[in-house]
C-alpha cells in the first residue's frame, strides 16, 4: 500500500514537473513569437529612421497595465516613433529579465519597465544601460542603480492636499473628519497624512476638525471595526478620508449597512471596481486615484526625452510631456523621479467606464 | 506548568461522561464554573471600556460585536475539535479565501443563483479542502502542523490562480448574496443566527453523540482509544473535514459580509481562531475543551477588536494592550481552573 502511494506520488510529481516545463516552453515560444513579430515590424520601420521605445509591464491580462501601455503608446506615436508593448504571462522578475535580454539584442533605444522586483532586475537593466539603452521605471520602481529615472503615479503633496479639499467640499467646509489609514507604519499613507495635516493648517479650514487617525491595517475586519469605532466615538463625524483601497471599501460597506449615506461622507484613494458600488449609491460622492493612461503617457515622454538627450535623469531637469505640460525631475532617495501631479478624480459620471478597467 | 494543569485529560472525559448520570447536580454546576475566571474577566473588561467610552455598551455596539465575532466563533468550533485531537489546522485562512472566492465568482457569473446555493457551494469547497488535509494527517501520518502548513500555501495559491489575481467587488455581487450577511431573522443578524445554530449543533455533537465523545477519547489518549476499538484515523479524518466545512461556510459569510473577495482574504486569520480556542480553555496538549469555553474565548477576542479602537489609545500601544489582555486572561483562567480542579479532586476523595 505504502509503496503504491509512493509510486503514485512520484508519478504525480513527475507529471506536474513536466506540465510546468511544458507551459514554460509554450510561454517562451509565445514570447519569442511576439518578439519576432516586433522585430519584423521594426526592421520595416528602420528604413524610416523611427526610434524604438519598449515598455514592459508586470504581467499580461491586467487591465490596469493595458491602460498604462495604451498611454505609453499614445505618447510615443505622438512623437512619431515606434512603441513595443510587452508583458510576461506571469508577474515574475525572471520573465521580465528574459524580455529585457530580448530587447537588448533587438537594439531598442529605450526600455520603460514596471518592475516585478526592485532589485532582481538590476543585472539585466545595467547591462541594457551599458548597451546604450535608456532605462526608466514607471508605476513600481526598480532600484536607483538600475534606472535613469522613475515615473511616479502621483505627487504625495497633491494627494494629501486634494483629499482635504475634497472632503471639505463634501461636508460644506465645517465639521469633524477622521482618517482611516492602512498600518501606522505605511510610508505612502503617512506621507499623504502629513500633507493633509499641512493643508488643514490653512485658515479656510478653521471649522474642519481632524478628530482621529485610525489604522485599519489594510485588513477588512480591522478596517470595519475601526470605522464602526469612529462612528460611535465621534457621533458628530461628518467625513472620513481613507487613503487606502481596503480601508475605503470597508468604510463604504459600513456606511452602507448602517444607512449613514447622508450623514457621513466618504472619500479617499480606492480602486474604481471596488468602489463602484459606493460611488454609484452616493455613500462616497467621489474619490481619487492616479490615472494609469497618464502614467504611461508621461513615461512615454520621459523615455523620448532621455533618448533625445533633452534630459539625463538628473534632479532639476525639465521637459514637456505632451498634453500634461512641463514636468520636473525631483530627487527620490538615491535616484530621481518624475511626479504625475494631481490624482485623478472618480465620480458618478465616470465610474461606470472605469469600474471595468481596474 | 500547562502540562500539569491540563495533564488530566481523562478527567475531562469522565466529567463529560458523568453529565449523563443523574446524580451530577453539583459536578455539573462546577463544570460550568471552570470558565468562571474568563467570564469575570470579560465583565471587568467591559466595565473598564464603558468607563472610558460610554457608547461601548449600547445596543448597536453589542450587535456590532456579535456580528463581527460570528465568523470567528464558527471557525473556533472546528478548531476546537482539531485541537482536542492534539492537532492544529493552519490552512483555514487559505481555505476560507478559496471557498469565498469560488462562491463570489459563481454569483458573479450567475447573479440569479439563490444565496443558499452559494453557501452550499462554499461549504462543499471547504469540505473538499478539509478532506484532503484530513487524509494527509490521518492516512499519511503527516504531522498536522506540517500538513496544514503545506496545504495553506497550496490553497492560497489556488485562490490566486482561480481569481487570476483579481478581486471580486461589491458591484459584481448580486444584492441577494450580500443580503446573506446583512439580512436579519426575527430581528437578529443572519451571521449571529448561523453561529448560534452551529453552536447548538456542536454542543449536541460533542456532548451527546458517540462520535463526539470519541473525539475526546482520541485526543486524551490515542493508544488506549485505538485499543478500545475506536478507529482513530477515521475520527481524525472527520474532524479535519468538519473544520473544512465550517471554514467553507465562514468563507462565504466573510465575502458576503465585506462584499469583496480578494486573494489575500483572511491571511493569518487562523492564528486568531487558535487564540480564541486557547483563551477558551482548549488544551493544546489535546483531550480537553468545551463549547462554552470557546464561546467566551471568541467573545473576548471580539470585544477586544471592538473595544481597542474605542478607548482611543495610540495604535502603537494597541497590540501591546491586546497581547497583555490575552496573557492576563489566560493566567486568571488557569488559576481559577486549577482551584476548581483541586476542589473537584477533593470532593472525589470524600
Amino acid at each position: 500500500m505504502k509503496k503504491m502511494m509512493t509510486l503514485g506520488l512520484t508519478a504525480v510529481m513527475a507529471v506536474s514537473l513536466l506540465a510546468g516545463c511544458g507551459s514554460n516552453n509554450n510561454a517562451g515560444s509565445g514570447e519569442s513569437g511576439g518578439a519576432n513579430a516586433a522585430a519584423d515590424a521594426s526592421n520595416g520601420a528602420d528604413a524610416g529612421g523611427k526610434k524604438k521605445f519598449a515598455i514592459i509591464f508586470k504581467n499580461t491580462g491586467n487591465p490596469y497595465g493595458e491602460k498604462m501601455m495604451e498611454g505609453f503608446k499614445k505618447a510615443i506615436e505622438e512623437k512619431g516613433d515606434e512603441a513595443i508593448l510587452k508583458a510576461p504571462d506571469q508577474p515574475t522578475a525572471e520573465a521580465q529579465i528574459q524580455m529585457i535580454e530580448e530587447l537588448i539584442s533587438q537594439k531598442v533605444d529605450s526600455i520603460s519597465i514596471a518592475g516585478n522586483d526592485p532589485d532582481a532586475l538590476q543585472p539585466a537593466l545595467t547591462k541594457a544601460m551599458k548597451a546604450g539603452i535608456k532605462v526608466s521605471s514607471l508605476d513600481s520602481a526598480v532600484n536607483a542603480q538600475s534606472r535613469n529615472t522613475h515615473v511616479n503615479q502621483a505627487d504625495p503633496e497633491r494627494i494629501g492636499r486634494t483629499l482635504i479639499q475634497g472632503v471639505s467640499e463634501m461636508i460644506g467646509g465645517e465639521g469633524e473628519i477622521a482618517i482611516l489609514s492602512a498600518t501606522s507604519q505605511a510610508t505612502n499613507q503617512n506621507t499623504w497624512i502629513e500633507w493633509m495635516k499641512k493643508e488643514l493648517e490653512d485658515p479656510k479650514y478653521a471649522n474642519v476638525k481632524l478628530v482621529k487617525v485610525a489604522y485599519g491595517d489594510d485588513l477588512r475586519d480591522k478596517s470595519v471595526s475601526e470605522t464602526e469605532a469612529l462612528l460611535k466615538s465621534y457621533p458628530n463625524l461628518k467625513g472620513i478620508i481613507a487613503p487606502t483601497t481596503v480601508g475605503i471599501a470597508a468604510a463604504g460597506k459600513v456606511l452602507t449597512d448602517k444607512g449613514l449615506k447622508d450623514k457621513v461622507k466618504l472619500t479617499g484613494l480606492g480602486l474604481p471596481s471596488e468602489m463602484a458600488e459606493y460611488i454609484e449609491s452616493g455613500v462616497c460622492p467621489w474619490m481619487y486615484l492616479w490615472n494609469p493612461i497618464d502614467v504611461g503617457y508621461l513615461a512615454g515622454f520621459a523615455a523620448e526625452g532621455l533618448v533625445a538627450g533633452e534630459i539625463t535623469g538628473a534632479t532639476g531637469e525639465k521637459f514637456t510631456a505632451g498634453s500634461l505640460g512641463e514636468k520636473e525631475i525631483v530627487a527620490d532617495g538615491d535616484g530621481t523621479q518624475i511626479m504625475l501631479g494631481d490624482p485623478f478624480k472618480f465620480d458618478a459620471g465616470n465610474i461606470a467606464e472605469w469600474k471595468e478597467v481596474y | 506548568m500547562k502540562q500539569k494543569e491540563w495533564g488530566q485529560p481523562a478527567l475531562a472525559v469522565s466529567q463529560g461522561a458523568r453529565q449523563t448520570v443523574p446524580k451530577t447536580s453539583f459536578s455539573g454546576s462546577f463544570a460550568k464554573f471552570r470558565e468562571m475566571g474568563l467570564l469575570v474577566f470579560i465583565v471587568l473588561l467591559c466595565a473598564g471600556v464603558q468607563l472610558r467610552n460610554p457608547s461601548f455598551l449600547t445596543w448597536e455596539n453589542i450587535n456590532d460585536i456579535a456580528t463581527n465575532t460570528a465568523i470567528l466563533a464558527i471557525l473556533s468550533v472546528g478548531m476546537m475539535l482539531v485541537i482536542i485531537t492534539r492537532g492544529i489546522d493552519l490552512s483555514i485562512g487559505a481555505t476560507l479565501a478559496l471557498s469565498g472566492m469560488i462562491a463570489a465568482q459563481t454569483v458573479q457569473q450567475m447573479p440569479s443563483l439563490h444565496p443558499a446555493a452559494a453557501l452550499l457551494l462554499g461549504i462543499a469547497v471547504g469540505i473538499v479542502c478539509g478532506w484532503i488535509v484530513g487524509f494527509l494527517v490521518s492516512k499519511m501520518d503527516i504531522l498536522p502542523i506540517i500538513a496544514t502548513l503545506g496545504m495553506m500555501n497550496v490553497f492560497r495559491g489556488l485562490t490566486y490562480e482561480t481569481s487570476g489575481g483579481k478581486w471580486v467587488s461589491a458591484h459584481q455581487m448580486p444584492e441577494s448574496f450580500k443580503a446573506l450577511a446583512t439580512g436579519t431573522f426575527l430581528g437578529v443578524n443572519n451571521l449571529i443566527v448561523i453561529a448560534v445554530l452551529v453552536y447548538i449543533a456542536a454542543y449536541y455533537f460533542v456532548n451527546h453523540t458517540r462520535t463526539g465523545r470519541r473525539v475526546y477519547a482520541v485526543g486524551s489518549n490515542p493508544e488506549s482509544a485505538a485499543i478500545s476499538g475506536i478507529k482513530t484515523d477515521r475520527i481524525l479524518w472527520l474532524v479535519y473535514t468538519l473544520m473544512g466545512g465550517l471554514t467553507g461556510l465562514a468563507g462565504v459569510l466573510w465575502v458576503s459580509k465585506f462584499a469583496s473577495a480578494q486573494g489575500d482574504t483572511a491571511s493569518g486569520y487562523e492564528l486568531n481562531v487558535i487564540a480564541a480556542c486557547v483563551l477558551g480553555g482548549v488544551s493544546i496538549a489535546g483531550g480537553s475543551g468545551k463549547v462554552s469555553g470557546i464561546i467566551l474565548g471568541s467573545v473576548l477576542l471580539g470585544i477586544l477588536n471592538n473595544a481597542l479602537p474605542m478607548i482611543n489609545v495610540s495604535p502603537f500601544w494597541q497590540s501591546w494592550i491586546q497581547g497583555m489582555i490575552i496573557v492576563v486572561a489566560v493566567i486568571i483562567n488557569a488559576l481559577v481552573k486549577r482551584g476548581i480542579d483541586r476542589n473537584n479532586l477533593m470532593r472525589r476523595k470524600i
